[in-house]
């Protein structure tokens, strides 16, 4: 076997699978107020989510798999997350941008869900109120560090 | 040959869908790819800023009514504190006014680079996107200079402005003022004469004068129509009188001329700033300087008495504003914008009840997008520039 010639590596189908889960995240668009803006810096120009992998924004749920819950969740737009939720296909994570979707922010009042994790597990919180783009792409990156744990047996 | 049977079609655009700029929700019925009938549903981000308001001291709204309109977070403050300051009967000094003016004019063109960025991206320009967001970070820089914080600095106070202007806060705007003309001619350059935006926005989702004024539109959406109605001229506020600007108008009332009407907008507030940083000192007085209302500086509250209480008592009371109403619009970036508020004399409002533009925008869509393509919705709501957060607070 000494003189094999083609470059080979080892590894494990788990660990194969991870990899490319967590180098192509596609976030679906699910901006709902001031948050969405800093979401969209984070996918522009200037700090270019495209270099961790998870540029590739889609419309649609069921072609993504991670939701980023950018801004203030009312009453009434609970169960349209809830349904854009169910649609999306395993394995999906989601991510709480902002003060407001962690935990209602500043609007601790009738109107405003206390924290989306009311309605769809969270996996990442990124505290700001809106938090900059730097601290997206760090949810971002603790998400990924968590992808990699995740076992497939599971 | 038998009879072609044709029936209508009901579609559901919304409340989550990528380019209805928010939580808007559409209930379209199709013939075929022409819209019928539109309905339009709000209320996906209401959020009861105004009943959070009412349990706020004065000061504490400015915060909240920043992220009301979230893209015009300096125009909403200032409407707030001129409305305050009118029913407290005090006037800031002109430093005050002209600091006011610069940043708000930023703001403006801070807003119309998303509008232009997201409404090109949504007609397939993504290029616009990438550019606009490159130049609208430079004025959130500035945003950060002088408050610590991108989008929402709370930087406007009653009776002035939080603290003075940083050291190299007229570099800053200087450097984004010299870079931004020529940045503007490479957007227009990008859309202008491009066939394939021209065919898109070209007579579509066109308001006649008559519409705009019975529709009770303003700002970008009236003026492209033709409605020469600007705050700035009407009821001039904050020394507006003083400066020398256009105020560009529009013929047709299409998606194009609403282009074409914020462009030159951004290039008379690049005037306008320009203007208002030659008349502002580097350092100077930055508020009424009456410690009942404003407080007193911090090295004066480490060293007298007085100030100390003047400090404890503003910041756990608050201050009284005589009982009354006053309304004093603004030209926001989306048109007349204004807070009407209602005092008892106590130290929280009765009621403050903000004038939204974005809410008339989305009463118009309907008379814009029936009759025409499915297509064309996108283009047209993208054109009017609504933000949720103004619908629906």
């Amino acid at each position: 076997m000494a003189d094999i010639e083609i470059p080979i590596l080892t590894t494990t189908v788990e660990k194969a699978v991870q990899w490319a889960r967590r180098s192509s995240i596609w976030p679906v668009t699910f901006g709902l107020a001031c948050c969405a803006i800093e979401m969209m810096a984070m996918s522009a120009s200037r700090y270019d989510i495209a270099r961790f992998g998870a540029e590739v924004f889609r419309g649609s749920p069921r072609q993504s798999d991670l939701m980023i819950v950018a801004g203030r969740l009312s009453r009434k737009m609970a169960p349209a997350l809830r349904r854009v939720y169910d649609q999306m296909p395993d394995p999906k994570w989601v991510i709480s941008m902002g003060a407001c979707a962690s935990c209602g922010g500043v609007f601790d009042n009738y109107a405003i869900v206390q924290g989306v994790d009311q309605v769809v597990p969270v996996d990442v919180f990124v505290p700001g109120c809106p938090p900059r783009p730097e601290a997206l792409l760090y949810g971002i990156v603790q998400l990924q560090r968590k992808i990699d744990k995740q076992r497939m047996s599971a | 040959m038998p009879e072609l049977r044709t029936e209508t079609m009901t579609v559901n655009m919304g409340p989550q869908h990528p380019s209805t700029h928010g939580v808007l929700r559409l209930v379209l019925t199709l013939d075929g790819e022409v819209v019928i009938s539109s309905d339009i549903t709000i209320g996906y981000l209401h959020t009861g800023i105004e009943k959070t308001i009412e349990q706020k001291k004065w000061q504490q709204v400015i915060p909240l009514v920043e992220r009301m309109d979230y893209l015009s977070s300096q125009s909403n403050s200032m409407a707030f504190c001129l409305s305050v300051e009118q029913l407290l009967g005090i006037e800031v000094p002109d430093r005050v006014k002209w600091i006011r003016v610069l940043l708000a004019e930023l703001q403006r063109i801070n807003s119309h680079l998303v509008w232009l960025g997201t409404h090109g991206m949504e007609i397939g320009a993504v290029t616009v996107m990438l550019y606009c967001f490159r130049e609208r970070e430079l004025l959130l820089n500035i945003n950060e200079l002088i408050a610590g914080f991108r989008m929402f600095p709370s930087y406007m106070r009653i009776g002035g402005l939080r603290e003075d202007l940083p050291p190299g806060f007229h570099d800053a705007v200087r450097a984004f003022l010299d870079r931004f003309p020529p940045k503007l001619q490479e957007y227009q350059d990008l859309l202008t004469k491009n066939p394939i935006y021209i065919k898109r926005t070209k007579g579509v989702g066109a308001l006649t004068r008559e519409e705009a004024l019975g529709l009770g539109l303003v700002g970008p959406l009236a003026r492209a129509s033709g409605v020469a109605y600007d705050v700035r001229r009407a009821f001039p506020y904050l020394g507006y009188e003083t400066f020398d600007f256009d105020v560009p108008v529009g013929g047709n009332g299409d998606v194009f001329d609403r282009y074409l009407v914020r462009i030159e907008e951004m290039r008379q507030s690049t005037s306008i700033c320009r203007q208002a940083l030659e008349r502002i000192t580097p350092t100077g007085v930055f508020d009424i300087e009456d410690y009942r209302i404003v407080p007193p500086p911090k090295d004066r509250v480490y060293t007298e008495m007085e100030a100390l209480i003047q400090h404890f008592l503003i910041y756990s009371q608050g201050f009284n504003v005589p009982a009354g109403e006053a309304y004093v619009p603004v030209e926001g970036p989306r048109g007349e914008q204004g807070f009407y508020v209602v005092s008892d004399g106590t130290n929280r409002p009765v009621r403050v009840k903000p004038r939204a533009p974005s809410l008339l925008a989305c009463q118009a869509l309907p008379k814009m997008i029936v009759g025409g393509l499915i297509a064309d919705v996108i283009a047209v709501i993208g054109s009017t520039d609504v933000v949720m957060g103004d619908v629906d607070r």
